[in-house]
């Protein structure tokens, strides 16, 4: 039987986090009241021109970088011209053989198979407005979003030589993730899938193992998670195949992802093909970037993702797994990072901060970068557990309590006289009392049912709130339970 | 370059033009007669031109990311041949 290979392309659009448009002043944000931030520029009308933002020149040409593209020493905008109502000027303004940034990677490791998925190009453009489909047969135009500017990036296949093409849905899923993560990391946009400032269409064919020519592709839209996009490539690889293997052939098209269905569906496809007349912009001029600008721009990208989770793993020997989760987010790295290096035990840091903290975080719905603890709260923490001031359980309660109110943990240890116990004397008094009170399971553990150990310290740690410690408790018990 | 029939009406696709047949014909005569003229361009010697899509020497003209007013709502739609609840209203088209 024959074997298929997929091939994947990925194509995303990410609106960048500017204070204004694209091409005029109107204000950027989600949402509000239909057509409150137009003017004449986005709304096409005749005889207004564009002027290009620089600040989102500046921010993809960051972003160009990141994704180690190479960046053109001279570029231009075109012309995509075609016909539909979200465009008011009958044309975007985009690029097209002279786009800012090309030749890039994004690093993943899907599987533990570590790949560079080839970027080919980075270009800059102006978002459309938004078409609310009503009742009957009639639209409502939005163009409170048209001429955000919009930054679109698009992967190669085949890959050039040292690089590597996406082959899976599981790789798709990651390449988009890594993507996001890069672009959060780089503040140049807020990334967020169910909003629309990052859209992705993956284009998807099939062709037999080992062989160059390419498949029919069909493109998929309306992914709007990273669940959907996996599911939404995975049940197209498996489309394509049923259809090739029934002796079918597959029909280029744009398919709909159904989310509660969860399959693609054909949407109408074209009569004709789109012809999208690119020219030059003649209102804007060409763009010169010289070398200086570029490794400007370049001194301010921070500390990326993958450097990151690599640093965390070599100086504080965390393993990966957690290095991953602490690097997710800038400021849950920050976060961690500023806690590490007041402690002297870092990888306990680590487990608090993706143990308890995280639970709390997410348990809340507070974000990370308007917790009330600092480093100095998780260090005098650990601190307290160091020094045998409390014990591992009673700092859970501590933790939960300094998460809530912000307090410092020697200060609820003292307030709710939390201290841990290891006066021998008080929990020999303990011990005593629940060997006296289970004399059942006395015996039985001295019949050699040992695993009741586990019984007595938990009675025992009930007999004083949590407080005795553990390591006295324990030694105590087996001596007196041996006696 | 010649354009035939088919030229002209995948044009007029692109462009949204209804056309009668015969004014198919005769706007197929007229393009071509002017793309003549335009041949003319041909005959200049451009050895030692250098491609070029602007015309004049200017680069990199910004604008700083700044938010300024933008219109009234009430203006913005106030061209709009049908409009409601502050919307421009279109035909439903879905296309992909």
């Amino acid at each position: 039987m024959v074997e298929y290979e997929p091939v994947i392309g990925m194509e995303v659009h990410v609106e960048l986090q500017t204070q204004s448009k694209m091409f005029c002043g109107c204000k950027v944000e989600f949402g509000g009241e239909p057509n409150t931030r137009c003017c004449p520029v986005c709304l096409g009308l005749p005889g207004s021109l564009p002027v290009v933002n620089k600040r989102a020149i500046e921010l993809m040409t960051k972003t160009a970088l990141a994704l180690n593209c190479s960046i053109a020493s001279q570029s231009i905008f075109h012309r995509k011209n075609y016909y539909y109502p979200d465009l008011p000027k009958n044309y975007q303004i985009s690029q097209y053989d002279n786009p800012l940034g090309s030749n890039g990677y994004v690093e993943i490791s899907a599987g533990g198979r570590h790949k560079k998925i080839a970027i080919r190009r980075v270009h800059m453009e102006e978002d459309a407005g938004k078409l609310l489909h009503q009742e009957g047969n009639k639209s409502h135009v939005d163009y409170n979003r048209s001429g955000v500017p919009l930054m679109e990036i698009v992967t190669m296949n085949p890959p050039p030589p040292g690089l590597d093409q996406i082959e899976s849905a599981e790789e798709a899923r990651e390449y988009l993730q890594r993507l996001r993560q890069i672009l959060l990391y780089l503040g140049v946009s807020d990334v967020k899938m169910e909003e629309g400032s990052m859209r992705c269409e993956p284009n998807i064919s099939i062709k037999p193992k080992g062989q160059v020519e390419f498949g029919t592709k069909t493109e998929i839209k309306n992914l709007n998670s990273f669940r959907a996009v996996y599911m939404g490539v995975e049940y197209e690889l498996k489309r394509q195949e049923k259809v090739l293997r029934a002796g079918g052939r597959v029909v280029q098209e744009t398919r709909r992802w159904d989310d509660s269905r969860s399959v693609t569906a054909s949407m109408r496809s074209k009569e004709v093909e789109q012809e999208y007349r690119y020219f030059p912009e003649p209102d804007l001029v060409p763009m010169i970037f010289n070398d200086e600008w570029i490794d400007e721009l370049h001194s301010t990208i921070p500390e990326l993702p993958l450097e990151k989770i690599n640093r965390f793993i070599e100086s504080y020997s965390l393993p990966q797994a957690d290095a991953e989760v602490l690097a997710d987010t800038p400021e849950l790295a920050d976060f961690y990072d500023n806690c590490a290096k007041c402690s002297k035990d870092p990888k306990a840091v680590a487990n608090w901060v993706t143990g308890e903290f995280l639970r709390l975080i997410n348990a809340t719905g507070t974000p990370v970068d308007a917790t009330k603890l600092t480093p100095e709260h998780i260090c005098s923490l650990l601190d307290l557990i160091d020094k045998g001031t409390i014990n591992r359980n009673i700092a859970k309660t501590v933790f939960e309590e300094m998460f809530n109110s912000g307090k410092l943990p020697a200060d609820i240890v003292k307030e709710k006289s939390l201290e841990q116990v290891t006066d021998t004397g008080a929990i020999e008094a303990a011990v005593d009392k629940v060997i006296a009170a289970h004399s059942a399971e006395v015996d039985r553990f001295r019949a050699g049912e040992e695993k009741l150990i586990g019984f007595f310290v938990g009675q025992v740690m009930r007999e004083s709130k949590g407080k005795a410690n553990p390591g006295v408790v324990n030694k105590l018990l087996k001596s007196k339970l041996a006696g | 370059m010649r354009l035939s029939k088919e030229d002209i009406e995948s044009v007029a696709y692109l462009s949204r033009l209804e056309l009668a047949e015969e004014e198919k014909e005769k706007l197929t005569g007229h393009i071509n007669r002017l793309l003549d003229n335009f041949q003319m361009l041909q005959e200049i010697d451009t050895q030692d031109v250098e491609p070029t899509s602007h015309v004049i020497p200017v680069f990199n003209v910004f604008r700083e990311d700044v938010a300024r007013p933008s219109l009234p709502a009430d203006e913005v739609i106030s061209n709009g041949p049908q409009v409601d609840e502050h919307c421009f209203v279109v035909p439903k088209v879905v296309e992909t």
